[in-house]
Formats: structure tokens, C-alpha cells, sequence
């Protein structure tokens, strides 16, 4: 085994990333995971991979996709790394194929491109719906390579506690449970690696898979790592409304020629198949005559909420058609198979058949654990062997995939997700290396660090073990959801998120009287939810204030001056570069977060007014 | 509570690995559109046993609720299948759920896969790239042959397909259609084929092809419909040629 290791948590695209490139380097990876790596919620990515190959003959470029992914962030995200990002998309885009992704192909054997929203150009790269499905898979198999040459460790069904930080800040290791056992351990690595997605959970039901509580995440910035934009929430246009979670209905099936739309009667009864095209409301064609329905999913959101506030939802309820019924039962089957069959089996219809209804549910943090990059002046891109790229401000500890901030700003185009991941592990993975052989000769002896730390942990578990309170966690937690969903997604308004912020206050207060419903010593689900409860309260605490304090609307941020009024242009506070071209930074105190503002780098693309 | 308004749940419990089974029963309001995820999760809001005693929630795995992480496998009503789209209105009540049969229980419904994972080293899963630095673009592919790898490379590793297998059990070490068709999966890729030759070993030692008894359970079984038994033929004859050209080297 090698004797230089380093620790990665989370085995999604970032995290299976960041330890492929580092087991390249030489290095022995220990890998922590709450699932098995192969379930990881990258896997439920569908629609595709942003990369400008060009093989359409449009004239695509990186540098488009770089200013439709700052356009489409509203100028929120540092440039640099967003141009980075792009010009290494094609590359990633060819790494993933040749490690056997099965993209659809053209005619001629090529990789397929579609549509996807905030762009006009066939720019993202699909495997059927089931994109992010197949590469995890394509990076699992690499790192299980890697683990059969005994590079990489992993450690399944174990969760991440908490850091291990020597007498000087730096980070040093972690402290994980095992799930089975219940052991708790202390682990050295020469570096950190958060790689634990989002916090979907925050919200209660959302298109998230029920592990993305960002519980990870809250447990650094607990720790003192700086959390940025945590505000920047999206919300997905279309998601199929469940009572366990919202489940996904892709931006690919626009990209495809789905078509949003309402009965222009309101409260129509009709079945929608005999509603005439003359009676039908396709308000985003209307509205957005150069986008039609790939508008951004923030303003598409927008879109269908104020149809549905305003009283045209289908049946008068929240739902909008999502219409694919136009196009050859052949082709949807090829292009979006997987998404088709998960709206028939939870709902029952054929969406070839019958429109299918939608609504917005909560889907992806732009915010995340701030992270540095190191500009590389001559090319406005990064300086990528840098150990700063994906540095968060605790030394030794770093971040990749939703869970950091770079890379989209307010508001993140479909699609670009998948190639984020990618990217922040490819630089990520080698950063923390030459971090790690860089300082481990100069770094003060810890070995008293680790002891204490798991010792801290043992007994606060062991604290939990015993809460024998009235409260029910799951309760807690949904109404948490319930509150944040309400007051901190699509439409923002001051007194409710000051509700919001007391609220949070109120359930934190309840959560130290919780009774533990499991007081098994083995395999214990409960204590370990609780303990996330927690975390999730305080990235509660973070989104809202942060919401609270950005007196202006952008991206994903929406703040109205009158909440009766709607979603309306008018009742909006307008963009404010002049206060608010800033991201938020949130340090922790025990009084809940404090809020700063750091400058954006903006020095490749001057910001213009955003208007589709 | 009123017959036909309310959803009744059969477990089958465990507390830890060496212990032995036993069945509790709860049962709620019923609301539409639940699923058997969605109702364990409404039990956990106040985990209590149909005749009012307190109990510790079950523990059972999930995460992506959309039956794609392939987390949530287990016996629902004797079946094997995901509990995600396991829905509550298509299915006769009191519902019986038990962990797979062919896993070791960790505790509850939530048992260890890991010998799946196992299996794909042994049949070597991957293909074999170089490195991650840039090479250019990957081999060109027909995309009707691309469809029917695609199709191959949708397994889940739920364990569906071992839990139904005859052939996979205590007095066995068959490793399940599963692993076998991701070997006719990375046998079919350009630069996967490399290793096709090591892959058909794999499948030709202790525990391989040879155990398989044809029972065709596996393929009605896959959540994902993948052509089980088409990889599975497949490989006969491609073993069967591996173990011709064998004897002719020799």
C-alpha cells in the first residue's frame, strides 16, 4: 500500500474523479461513503453533459458555452474558473467516451449532441435519459481498477463526522462512523476531499435522493469552513410531485421538443388530448419567442408558478402539461427511455400518450463551501496544477462537486452539472496532492489530534444515545422541509424569511428535545439522521439569511416587495450590481452565521442586463 | 381505523446479523400515490406497531426513490423487487416485506451486496484506458450496437436477479446473471475487448457459467429489463469458443 494517502468523501463524479486523478499521481486513496459508491446520487443525473465539440456545424465554441453559463449564472460565478471548466468540457466529454460511456451516436458512429436550456446550440452530450447513470458507472468501474491495484480503499456505509485539525487550523483527517458497528474512528490523510453533493434534504422532498442532507458540508463550515451563495437555490422547472420526493422530469425532454403548456380556460376539464391547439397556452413559446421552452430553469420556474398562482394550473391544481405526445414513439424511446419510464411506473400514464403533469421542485444548490482557484493571467483560465484550485479556507481540506460554489453562479444552466463534478475532481484530485507533498514535511506532529477527536465524537454519540425527549426527528425535519420549501425557493419576501429565520431558531431549540426512536447499538439509522438534522438546520440558518440580506433579485434569487403580487417582474426588486455582484460568504458563530461579501471576478466578461 | 382506508405493512425484523427473525405489523391512513418507501417513512414520523406499541424504525436501504440507485431491493409480498415502485394501490394488503433471502441481513431489510461488487472484479469490469490525460476521442460505434450495449449497461447491481436464481445458494458460489452480462457488456466495447479473453476465463473458473441451470428466473426479475438471458447464451458460446481456441494454443 502506498504510504502516501490521501482521504476522499463521497463517491459521486466529483469524489470517484478527484480519487481516480490521485490515484494516477501515486497516491493510496481512502474513500468514505454512506452508499456503496455505485449508488451515489450523481446516478439520477439524466439528461446529458455540456461540452461545445461543435460537430453540428453550428459554430459552437467554449467561449459560448463560457458566456451562456456566466449569462446564465447572472454574473454571480468568478470567471476564470467558469472558462477553465468549458474549454476542458470537450476533453472530458472524449475521456468519458473513451473510458466507454455509450453516448448516443449519429449516423456516421460520432457522439450525439441535444438541446438543452440557456443555449441555442446542440451542445450536450446524452447516454439515452439516464446520463449521470452511466458515467458513475464509467468512473465506479475505473476506480474499482484502482482499488484491485490496491491504490484505493474504500469505505462503504461509513459517514463522515467531522474533521481532524492540528494545534495550528490544518486539517489533518476525519472521523467517520460506520454505519454497521456503530464504531466511530479517526483517519490521517495528507488531505481532505468533501465531495458529498447537496443539500436537497434541507427542503424536505425534492429531486434529491434522501442521503444529499448536506450534512457533510454544515459539519465543516461548523467547523470554520466559509460556506458561498448558500441563497442560490434552483428550483427545476419540472419535477412529477410525490409525497416521499419530486421526482425529476428532465430539461431533456424540452430539449427533445417537449412542449410546457396550460388550457387557456381556466380549470378546463377536458381531457388534454381533445383540448384544440387554438385553446392551448404554450406561455413559455409566447413569452420567450427565442428560447421557446429552453429558457433557463430559473425563469422557466418562475414561468409556471405565476401560471398556476394566477389560477390556469391544469385541473386548477400546481401542474403544467410537459407535452411530448408530438413526437415518434421511436424516437423518445431511444433519446429519453429512462425518464419516460420512471413517469409511468409512479404515475401510471404513457407519457407517449397522455402529457404528462409537472411542477417545480426543489433540485440543486449552486451554493456550497467556498473554495479558491489560482487564475492563469495569460489564457483568463486556471493555473491547474495549482494546489489552490478547490481549496476551501481550512488548510488541507478541500471541496468538489455541488458541494463547493464556483462554478454557476445564481443560477446553474441544465447540464452543466455533470461537467462541473468532472472538472473540480480532475484539478481537485491533483491539487490536494501537491498540498499534501508540499506541507507534510513542515506540518506540527498531530497524533494527539486524531485520539481527541474520535474521543469528542464517541461521546457525542454517546450524548445522543440518551435523548430521551418528546420530539420525533422526522417531524423536525419535515417541517424544516416544509418551511424552506414555502418561504426559500421561488419567491422570496423579507418578513417571511425573518418567520423563517425564527422558525429555524424555534427548531433547533426542539431538536435538543428529540427522543431517539432507536436505541439499538447496531446499525443504527436514527442517531446517525439526528446528528444530520442538526447540520441541516444550520445550512437552513445559512440559505435564509443569506436570502434575507440580498436586498435584489438574481438568478435563482427572487425576492418580491409584495408577496400577493406573484411572480411579476414589476413586484421584483431589480438586479443590483452595485451592492449585491457579490458572493455572500457565511462564517460560523454560536449566534448562527455571520454574513460578508466578496468581490466577483468579472474581468473576462463585463455583466449586461440578463434578458431571454 | 376503517377497512380499505388505511394501508396494513407486514416486517419481517431482525436486530442484528446473528439474531433471529420476527414480524411486526403497523398500519396507517391510506393517501394515494404511495409507494412502500413513502409508508416506511410515514411509519418513522411515529414508529408505532399496529396494536399501539412502541417500536424503533425499520432500517432498510434507499436513497434515489426513482429506481435508479438500486438500494431498495427486497421481498415485497414474496416478490423480489424495488420498493421505490413498489406502489401501495397495486398490491394485495397486509403487506409482507422481508429482506433478500440470498444476502447476508444486516439488519432489518437492509442487507450486504458487497459480494456483487466483488463479482465485478473478478470478471474484470471496465475498460481499460491508459490514463486520464487527453487521447482524443474514444472508438467510433454504430449507434444500433451502441443501443444494445447501452441496454446491457443499465444494471443497478440491485441483486434482483440473484435473489430468484435457483442456482444461487448456501451450497453454491454462482455469481448471478448480473456480473455475467456485464462481461458480454465490456466484451462488445472496441477497447473493452482488449480484456475479453481474461473476462471469459473469469467466467469459465469456480462459481462461473457452468453453474447456471437456465431457470430464466433472472431475466423477469431485472427492474430494468435487461436481456439477462441473451448475455447470458451469449457467453456460452463465446466461452465455449474460449475454450476451443485454448486447446488448440496448447
Amino acid at each position: 500500500m502506498s504510504q502516501e494517502r490521501v482521504i476522499v468523501v463521497g463517491g459521486g463524479l466529483a469524489g470517484l474523479m478527484a480519487a481516480i486523478r490521485a490515484a494516477e499521481m501515486g497516491v493510496g486513496v481512502d474513500l468514505f461513503s454512506i452508499v456503496p459508491v455505485k449508488r451515489s446520487h450523481s446516478v439520477c443525473a439524466q439528461g446529458g453533459i455540456n461540452g461545445a465539440v461543435n460537430t453540428k456545424g453550428e459554430g459552437d465554441s467554449p467561449e459560448i458555452h463560457f458566456d451562456d453559463t456566466i449569462y446564465g449564472g447572472d454574473f454571480l460565478a468568478n470567471q476564470p474558473p467558469v472558462k477553465a471548466m468549458c474549454y476542458a468540457a470537450p476533453g472530458i466529454i472524449n475521456l468519458l467516451d473513451r473510458m466507454g460511456v455509450m453516448f448516443n451516436r449519429t449516423a456516421e458512429g460520432l457522439l450525439d449532441f441535444r438541446r438543452f436550456g440557456g443555449t441555442k446550440f446542440h451542445r450536450t452530450a446524452f447516454a439515452g435519459a439516464t446520463t449521470g447513470q452511466q458515467l458513475l458507472y464509467a468512473l465506479d468501474e475505473q476506480v474499482r481498477r484502482f482499488e484491485v491495484a490496491g491504490l484505493v480503499h474504500k469505505y462503504e456505509m461509513w459517514e463522515f463526522l467531522g474533521l481532524v485539525r492540528d494545534a495550528d487550523g490544518n486539517c489533518r483527517g476525519i472521523v467517520a462512523l460506520d454505519w454497521v458497528s456503530m464504531r466511530i474512528e479517526a483517519f490521517p490523510g495528507l488531505a481532505v476531499m468533501l465531495a458529498t453533493g447537496g443539500p436537497g434534504i434541507v427542503f424536505g422532498r425534492s429531486t434529491n435522493s434522501v442521503i444529499n442532507t448536506g450534512t457533510a458540508a454544515a459539519a465543516a463550515y461548523r467547523e470554520g469552513a466559509r460556506y458561498a451563495n448558500g441563497e442560490f437555490i434552483q428550483v427545476h422547472p419540472t419535477s412529477i410531485p410525490g409525497s416521499d420526493k419530486l421526482r425529476l422530469m428532465s430539461e431533456s425532454a424540452r430539449g427533445e421538443g417537449g412542449r410546457v403548456w396550460v388550457p387557456r380556460r381556466q380549470g378546463d376539464k377536458r381531457a388534454p388530448k381533445s383540448i384544440p391547439e387554438s385553446e392551448r397556452w404554450y406561455f413559455l413559446e409566447e413569452k420567450y419567442p427565442a428560447y421557446g421552452n429552453l429558457v433557463p430553469r430559473d425563469i422557466a420556474t418562475r414561468e409556471i408558478f405565476q401560471i398556476c398562482l394566477m389560477g390556469y394550473g391544469v385541473g386548477s391544481r400546481r401542474e403544467v402539461y410537459l407535452d411530448l405526445t408530438h413526437i415518434p414513439r421511436k424516437e423518445l424511446d431511444v433519446k429519453l427511455g429512462g425518464i419516460l419510464e420512471i413517469y409511468e411506473k409512479f404515475v401510471g400514464d404513457d407519457p407517449r400518450e397522455v402529457p404528462m403533469k409537472v411542477f417545480p421542485g426543489m433540485h440543486y444548490s449552486m451554493g456550497g463551501l467556498w473554495v479558491d482557484y489560482a487564475p492563469d493571467p495569460h489564457h483568463g483560465t486556471l493555473d491547474e496544477v495549482s494546489p489552490r484550485n478547490q481549496a476551501t479556507n481550512v488548510p488541507g481540506l478541500y471541496a468538489a462537486g455541488e458541494v463547493d460554489y464556483q462554478y454557476h453562479g445564481a443560477n446553474r444552466l441544465g447540464a452543466n452539472s455533470l461537467v462541473a463534478c468532472l472538472y473540480a475532481g480532475k484539478i481537485g484530485g491533483p491539487a490536494m496532492v501537491r498540498y499534501g507533498r508540499e506541507t507534510s514535511s513542515k506540518l506540527p506532529a498531530a497524533d494527539g489530534a486524531f485520539a481527541g477527536a474520535k474521543k469528542e465524537w464517541e461521546s457525542e454519540f454517546a450524548r445522543l444515545a440518551n435523548l430521551a425527549g418528546p420530539e420525533n426527528p422526522h417531524r423536525l425535519a419535515e417541517e424544516m422541509g416544509d418551511w424552506m420549501t414555502d418561504n426559500v425557493t421561488v419567491i422570496r419576501h423579507d418578513a417571511k424569511l425573518a418567520e423563517t429565520e425564527a422558525k429555524l431558531q424555534e427548531l433547533s431549540d426542539r431538536w435538543s428535545r428529540i427522543g431517539l426512536p432507536d436505541r439499538s447499538s447496531f446499525a443504527n439509522r436514527e442517531i446517525s439522521f439526528v446528528n444530520q438534522l442538526r447540520n441541516m438546520l444550520v445550512l437552513a440558518r445559512v440559505m435564509t439569511r443569506g436570502a434575507l440580506l440580498r436586498e435584489e433579485s438574481r438568478g435563482a434569487h427572487f425576492k418580491v416587495r409584495d408577496l400577493e403580487k406573484g411572480v411579476t417582474e414589476e413586484n421584483a426588486l431589480p438586479r443590483d450590481d452595485a451592492n449585491y455582484l457579490k458572493t455572500t460568504i457565511a462564517e460560523h458563530t454560536p449566534d448562527g452565521p455571520r454574513i460578508t461579501y466578496e468581490p466577483v471576478d468579472t474581468s473576462l466578461i463585463p455583466p449586461r442586463p440578463r434578458k431571454y | 381505523m376503517m377497512p380499505g382506508k388505511t394501508i396494513r405493512l407486514q416486517v419481517r425484523r431482525q436486530d442484528t446479523p446473528a439474531s433471529s427473525g420476527y414480524w411486526e405489523e403497523y398500519e396507517i391512513p391510506h393517501r394515494p400515490r404511495e409507494n412502500v418507501i413513502s409508508v416506511l417513512m410515514e411509519i418513522a414520523k411515529d414508529p408505532k406497531t399496529r396494536d399501539g406499541k412502541t417500536t424503533s424504525p425499520v432500517v432498510y436501504d434507499r436513497s434515489c426513490l426513482e429506481e435508479v440507485c438500486g438500494s431498495c431491493a427486497m421481498r415485497v409480498n414474496g416478490a423480489a423487487r424495488m420498493a421505490c415502485t413498489a406502489l401501495i394501490d397495486s398490491l394485495e394488503q397486509p403487506i409482507r416485506l422481508e429482506p433478500l433471502a440470498k444476502f447476508p441481513v444486516v439488519r432489518d431489510l437492509s442487507v450486504d451486496r458487497g459480494s456483487m461488487f466483488e463479482s465485478l472484479k473478478r470478471v474484470k469490469a471496465w475498460v481499460p484506458i491508459d490514463g486520464t490525460y487527453d487521447l482524443g476521442p474514444g472508438p467510433r460505434m454504430a449507434e444500433a450496437e451502441r443501443a444494445h450495449a447501452y441496454e446491457l449497461s443499465k444494471c443497478i447491481t440491485c441483486g434482483n436477479c440473484l435473489e430468484v436464481c435457483p442456482q444461487v445458494n448456501e451450497r453454491s458460489s454462482f455469481m448471478g446473471a448480473a456480473p455475467i452480462s456485464q462481461v458480454a457488456l465490456f466484451n462488445r466495447h472496441p477497447t473493452g475487448k482488449m480484456l475479453a479473453a481474461e473476462r471469459l476465463e473469469a467466467l469459465m473458473g469456480h462459481g462461473g457459467l457452468d453453474e447456471c441451470g437456465n431457470a430464466q428466473n433472472c431475466v423477469r426479475a431485472c427492474p430494468k429489463s435487461i436481456p439477462l438471458t441473451t448475455s447470458i447464451a451469449e457467453m456460452f458460446r463465446a466461452t465455449t469458443m474460449q475454450g476451443m481456441r485454448k486447446l488448440f494454443q496448447t
